[in-house]
């Protein structure tokens, strides 16, 4: 079981704050984070992964400060994540992709079938990485950071690109995710995904923390309302 | 006190020269993002262009200035951009740099073949015109010099933010596309900023030409000169990049000055902008892993386990043949070029698969040359000492030169190699007070010379097959492909990036060691920083994704000075063509051999 803070972030770059002072906790679960573009959820995800240096605050796994560890380090403690934009492998094969990640843990190469099964693309495992359709690399991203067999899951918009029963099936893999004791947070703009499978909601917006509560509630809140529609 | 103005003076007018080509460097880079490593090359032809007309054929000066400057380096620049740099809009830095590379080897081959070596002395400016300051004596040239940087800067600025098509080159930067929807054309303003930026790089070859002596090397190693200046300036800033030429003006007249004039420490003068270049490398904020955008490429198949088995067979069947047929001299010349070959095969890996473009790489063969050179024994495992001498070095180069990545990078191994020519190579460390070392062979004839080098390129073929194939392999690429996605996934990158850097100085190393003792005589010369921009073309031209890509690349590389003392005019031509293959080629980076493999394949079907 664990759990992922984000304490007081903030994250400026030059004149703009894109992230202001962000509190917030992931326990396990599926842990929604909406809100309009330029809300700064991605960079939040990249503050959490240590892509990105906060320009304050600190992030915390089980309690330990990770916030001065390197994306490696950080990938070994347990967090993995998707990519809003792609970031496949692109020379290498759907099975090459996470290979590369099962090999980084000194697993199994032979586990990687299992895997593009789970998820579903079992039938791309050959095809170059760069040829596979949108929505298939991201479950492909998804399989490789379940590779690491991570603790923390951040998944940046996965259902954009799948249709209907795709976002369905993948609905399901998030509670059987979370169900394994992972923290899940998903970035996603599919309401009735986040609204159906969340446990708990963040919404942001211009980098500051509007509200947060199960799905009900959030949907209830009236400044979600006037920061979706303006 | 007087000293001290006299050198301060002597420093701004160097720096000032330094100014003006910078000042085109970053013009270009700025609006067509298109760094041009031949931007001294085309300082130093318009240089001899401007000897041609003015000393040659007895212009007065001012008329050939004018027509070099005015009109021979804009056009130049103009169809530079047409016919190279415009198909390249886009283009990953690799590609952009050895089309650079390959303008810049075309460049000096023209210039060697119009105007053949022999001294070529330039008039300064207003020779007459001198004034005394503070008892120091300012020639009329220097203040010819220091008037054409402060027009230059002025120029620029008011180009750049007072007019319509500066700030319509500013925007193109960020967005071409976006700004020819609001009525501006990319394609002109790129243009236009290589006119002005070749008509740059010429004025200030012009003004240094009294200075440094018109040769084919030195100008167009002044665009590391410029770049360090540039750097000061992040590629951008134009006022920080004339303050940095004025600071590497000043710095060089100090050193001049105040360090003493030992052999050691000349080399160290010439050194300095190589060593600045680092310094202000060292200062840059390690680079971002770069997010967004799925990359991949298309290498040519890597045979499996049975296929390169029996490539490999082939290849020592075809070698034996060869040992057993062909006379002692062409022997030789196969065992040279199966040498370069495995030169080339270290770039198959570095820059094949892990995507990282080296400027330097010639200078480890030379690390590995010098080692065995030094042991002197005529046992095998000196050539397995040079490999690892070589392997520690490039450990150690990579650690510093890898925080910075892309363009940055390779011209940090352009700096690094010319740092090892100047302050290493060329001192008795390397090579001794006489400058040259005997090296016993290894192998007697040039049949065993050949065999011995077969094998060597053979075993490292296979080795570095099984690496592409391997866990190694898939992590370069993925490395290469995604690094930030690598990091996610707990790749040490940094890591992986410094031991396939090492892993390729090591074969480079080993490579030299062959070289050596196949010489039998080594000299600093051998391994001059030159000569890393001609391996680059080759390799890219012939296929650097694959072995026999590297194989056809190490043979065509020992066949160019073959050419060059047999018919030295259809060398020169073979250089130009050579040039134009590269800028042609450097999209495909499987280069030739994919070609043949393809029309092979074709045939068969």
């Amino acid at each position: 079981m664990s759990t992922v803070q984000v304490e007081g972030v903030t994250v400026r770059f030059g004149e703009v704050t894109a992230v202001d002072d962000v509190t917030l906790t992931a326990e396990p679960g599926v842990t929604g984070l909406i809100g309009p573009n330029g809300a700064g959820k991605t960079t939040l995800f990249d503050v959490v992964s240590g892509l990105r240096r906060p320009s304050a605050g600190r992030v915390l796994l089980d309690g330990a400060d990770i916030t001065a560890k390197s994306p490696h380090q950080r990938s070994r403690a347990g967090v993995a994540r998707t990519f809003q934009r792609l970031e496949v492998f692109g020379s290498l094969t759907v099975r090459e992709n996470v290979v590369v990640a099962l090999e980084s843990r000194r697993r199994s190469p032979r586990l990687a079938e299992g895997l593009l099964d789970r998820v579903g693309i079992a039938r791309f495992a050959a095809n170059q990485a760069d040829t596979v359709p949108t929505g298939a690399a991201r479950l492909l991203e998804l399989a490789r950071a379940l590779a690491t067999e991570p603790r923390v899951l951040l998944l940046d918009e996965p259902s954009s690109g799948l249709d209907r029963a795709e976002t369905d099936a993948f609905g399901e893999l998030l509670r059987e995710l979370s169900a394994e004791g992972r923290a899940v947070v998903l970035v996603e703009h599919d309401m009735d995904l986040v609204m159906g499978y969340c446990d708990i909601v963040h919404v942001l917006n211009l980098g500051r923390l509007l509200v947060s509560g199960p799905p009900d509630v959030v949907r209830a809140h009236e400044g979600v309302r006037e920061a979706y529609l303006g | 006190m007087t000293a001290l103005l006299a050198y301060t003076i002597f420093g701004l007018v160097t720096g000032g020269a330094y100014a003006v080509v910078a000042g085109g460097l970053v013009l270009t880079y700025s609006t067509s993002k298109v760094f041009n490593v031949g931007h001294g090359a085309i300082g130093m032809v318009m240089a001899f262009l401007y000897w041609e007309l003015a000393e040659n054929r007895g212009l007065p000066q001012w008329v050939a200035s004018l027509l070099v400057v005015g009109v021979a380096a804009p056009l130049f620049g103009l169809l530079v951009e047409r016919f190279v740099m415009r198909r390249l809009a886009g283009a990953p830095v690799g590609v952009t740099l050895v089309a650079g590379v390959g303008v810049l080897v075309g460049l000096i081959g023209v210039a060697q073949v119009v105007w053949p070596p022999q001294a070529r002395p330039v008039r300064p400016f207003l020779d007459h015109l001198g004034v005394h300051i503070g008892g120091s004596y300012v020639s009329g040239h220097d203040l010819v010099t220091l008037a054409c940087a402060v027009l230059v800067a002025g120029g620029l600025y008011v180009l750049l933010n007072r007019t319509r098509t500066g700030l319509a080159m500013r925007a193109c930067v960020d967005a071409p596309e976006l700004a020819s929807l609001y009525g501006t054309r990319p394609h002109r303003l790129s243009a236009l900023s290589w006119a002005i930026g070749s008509a740059l790089a010429a004025l200030g070859g012009i003004l240094l030409t009294p200075v440094v002596q018109l040769d084919y090397v030195t100008m167009t190693l002044l665009v590391i000169t410029a770049y360090t200046a540039a750097l000061v300036g992040r590629l951008r800033s134009l006022p920080w990049t004339f303050v940095g030429a004025l600071g590497l003006g000043l710095v060089q007249s100090y050193a001049v000055a105040y360090l003493p004039s030992s052999p050691g420490w000349i080399a160290f003068r010439a050194a300095i902008p190589a060593l600045l270049l680092f310094v202000v490398l060292l200062a840059m904020p390690q680079s971002p892993l770069r997010i967004g955008g799925v990359r991949g490429s298309r290498g040519v198949a890597v045979p499996n386990g049975l296929a390169t088995g029996v490539g490999a067979g082939l290849f020592l069947g075809v070698a034996v043949a060869l040992a057993l047929l062909v006379g002692p001299v062409v022997a030789g010349q196969l065992a040279l070029g199966l040498v370069f070959g495995i030169v080339v095969l270290s770039m198959v890996l570095l820059t094949g698969y892990g995507g990282v473009v080296s400027l330097g790489q010639f200078t480890f063969v030379g690390v590995g040359a010098v080692t065995v050179a030094r042991f002197g024994s005529v046992s095998p495992l000196t050539l397995l000492a040079g490999a690892l001498v070589a392997a520690v070095v490039g450990a150690v180069i990579a650690l510093t030169v890898l925080r910075v990545s892309g363009l940055y990078l390779a011209l940090a191994t352009l700096g690094f190699a010319q740092l090892m020519d100047k302050l290493v190579l060329q001192s008795p460390i390397a090579f001794g007070v006489r400058g040259s070392v005997q090296v016993p062979r290894l192998v007697e004839s040039p049949a065993a010379q050949l065999l011995l080098a077969a094998v060597v390129f053979a075993l490292v073929g296979i080795g570095v097959l099984a690496v592409r194939r391997g866990r190694l392999g898939r992590r370069m690429i993925a490395v290469k492909d995604s690094s930030a996605a690598c990091a996610t996934l707990g790749v040490n990158v940094r890591w992986v990036r410094v031991g396939v850097f090492a892993l390729s100085a090591g074969i480079a190393g080993l490579a030299g060691g062959l070289f050596a003792q196949l010489r039998e005589t080594v000299a600093a010369s051998d391994f001059q920083l030159f000569n890393n921009l001609p391996l680059l073309l080759f390799a890219v031209i012939a296929g650097v994704t694959s072995v026999s890509g590297a194989l056809l690349g190490g043979m065509l590389l020992m066949l160019l000075p073959v050419l060059q003392s047999g018919f030295p005019a259809f060398a020169g031509v073979a250089v130009v063509l050579l040039g134009v293959a590269a800028a042609g080629l450097s999209r495909d980076p499987n280069g030739l051999v994919s070609w043949l493999f393809r029309a092979w394949a074709w045939r068969r079907a």
